[in-house]
């Protein structure tokens, strides 16, 4: 089986892919921008809904991997469209010639500072979820631990539903994202008063209603309806939130000693890079566009091209993992096919 | 004072940092569920009494929450405890129940 495949993005959906692909008797090239394996998967600490170690899935991932050609700090340089194959180029000089390139090169975190009415990079006490999961996993953030945690709230749909944003797509994770990183503030700070302000709570995943459920019952997290509108500082450097409780229909403020940003899941610019050099469509949301978004997401609308994983919308973890396995199951047929 | 032809309107803004939750607190503690509460309103819809006196378990609950518990307490004087609400809370909360203790906790000062 000497067939080149070629995966961009050598995170949870192109290490699965991978494995796969082993599995099935191949060899498939990753090329991953940065130095490592696992994508953003690999920046977590635990998963919804069931907290499962991310560490533990990427470590897993990782070696079931370790078969494929893997190209760590490489990037595509350009690609050569032959007769009926591509000649791709990659930044470490080597060339390889291939007709199959799977796209896993899955999605960027909204820049939170755009919103610049929550003050993020303006206000210390004004954090991203990414940079929470970071203090989970390091406990390395001073503006986490030492602030007194009396009162925190988290913000949805930061950079998502927002058409000023350029992102009127919902991020999908953000909701349980919060819901559960409410959860683990309150479990490590049990006497913090934790407030979420939403617009709607998309509970849509196995288990995820529970999980709001839990939080409500269990843990008291107050859910406020209402799109928070601008964020001050106050002398003492705590936090000043304003929004409407569109349940009472009256403006309410509240100061907090850490604010937590839910940064939506947008269209990362080296996908649309890649697409650029291959040809490929974007979709109206930004995100790379597939043959069809009901029944052939994971297929570019171009022969021999596939995709999987947040690359082409937002997704969680266990979509991603199934969207790799079927896109591996797709190359292997597209092979037989070409025989 | 002299008038100006206009006066100054109290801030209709809830303050979350003034909120005193005390009585809520001990309101959880003899009913655990009222957390669950999501504010979907069926309680609201259904209830006999919230066609001619405003009544509204949803927002009882809610102005328990945003420190506004004397238009709380009054709009529960309109409660016939008929129970229809229980049947249809989502949530399973015995609002019945709730409507109870909340007396016990809320009114008291008044008895
Ligand atoms: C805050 C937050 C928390 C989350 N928590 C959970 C959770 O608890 N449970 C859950 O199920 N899901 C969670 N998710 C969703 C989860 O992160 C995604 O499902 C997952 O990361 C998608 O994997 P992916 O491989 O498609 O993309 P990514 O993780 O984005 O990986 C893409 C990889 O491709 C590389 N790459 C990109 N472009 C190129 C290029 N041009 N050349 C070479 N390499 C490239 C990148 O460096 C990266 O390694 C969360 C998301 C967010 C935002
Ligand atoms: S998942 Fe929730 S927080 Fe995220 S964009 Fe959608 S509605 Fe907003
Ligand atoms: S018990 Fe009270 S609140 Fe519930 S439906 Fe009957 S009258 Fe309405
Ligand atoms: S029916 Fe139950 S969950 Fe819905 S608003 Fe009433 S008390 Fe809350």
């Amino acid at each position: 089986m000497k067939e080149n495949i070629v995966i961009i993005g050598g995170g949870i959906a192109g290490m699965e892919a991978a494995s796969q692909l082993l599995d099935l008797g191949y060899k498939p090239i990753i090329i991953e921008k940065s130095d490592h394996l696992g994508g953003h998967v690999a920046e977590w600490n635990c998963l919804f809904p069931d907290m499962t170690p991310a560490g533990d899935v990427v470590k897993n991932l990782v070696t079931r991997s370790a078969g494929a050609n893997i190209f760590l700090n490489t990037e595509i340089s350009f690609v050569n469209k032959l007769k009926d194959s591509y000649n791709i180029m990659l930044s470490n000089g080597i060339s390889i010639i291939t007709k199959i390139i799977l796209v896993t090169t899955g999605f960027s975190l909204f820049d939170a500072s755009k919103k610049e009415e929550y003050g993020y990079g303006i206000y210390d006490q004004v954090i991203t979820n990414k940079d929470l999961e970071h203090w989970f996993n390091t406990g390395d953030d001073k503006r986490v631990g030492d602030c007194g945690m009396n009162a925190v709230g988290f913000v949805h749909c930061v950079g998502s539903r927002d058409e000023k944003a350029r992102n009127s797509q919902c991020s999908k994770v953000c909701c349980i994202t919060a819901v559960k990183q409410a959860i683990e503030i309150k479990q490590k700070f049990p006497e913090a008063m934790v407030y979420c302000f939403y617009m709607d709570l998309r509970m849509f995943g196995k288990k995820y209603e529970d999980f709001y459920i839990s939080a409500q019952r269990d843990y008291g997290i107050r859910f406020i309806r209402g799109r928070v509108s601008e964020v001050s500082e106050n002398i003492d450097g705590k936090v000043i939130v304003k929004a409407e409780d569109t349940l009472s229909g009256k403006p309410v403020k509240v100061t907090l000693d850490l604010l937590v940003l839910m940064a939506g899941m947008v269209c990362c610019k080296d996908s649309t890079k890649v697409a650029n050099m291959i040809s490929l469509p974007v979709d109206s949301d930004g995100f790379l566009k597939s043959r069809d978004n009901v029944t052939g997401i994971i297929e570019a609308p171009k022969e021999g091209i596939f995709y999987a994983g947040a690359c082409t919308g937002p997704k969680t973890v266990p979509e991603t993992l199934a969207e790799a396995r079927a896109a591996a199951l797709n190359v292997h047929l597209y092979i037989n096919r070409m025989k | 004072m002299m008038d100006f032809g206009f006066k100054i309107s109290p801030s209709s803004t809830i303050n979350l940092d003034k909120v005193d939750l005390e009585k809520f607190t001990r309101l959880h503690e003899i009913e655990p569920d009222v957390y669950k509460c999501m504010a979907c309103g069926s309680c609201s819809s259904t209830c006999p009494a919230g066609r001619f006196s405003g009544m509204s378990l949803r927002k009882v609950i809610l102005d328990l929450q945003r420190g506004k518990e004397k238009e709380a307490v009054a709009m529960m004087k309109n409660c016939m405890l008929c129970g229809k609400c229980t049947m249809v809370c989502p949530r399973g909360i015995n609002t019945r129940h709730l409507i109870l203790s909340i007396y016990r906790i809320y009114a008291e000062d008044e008895k």
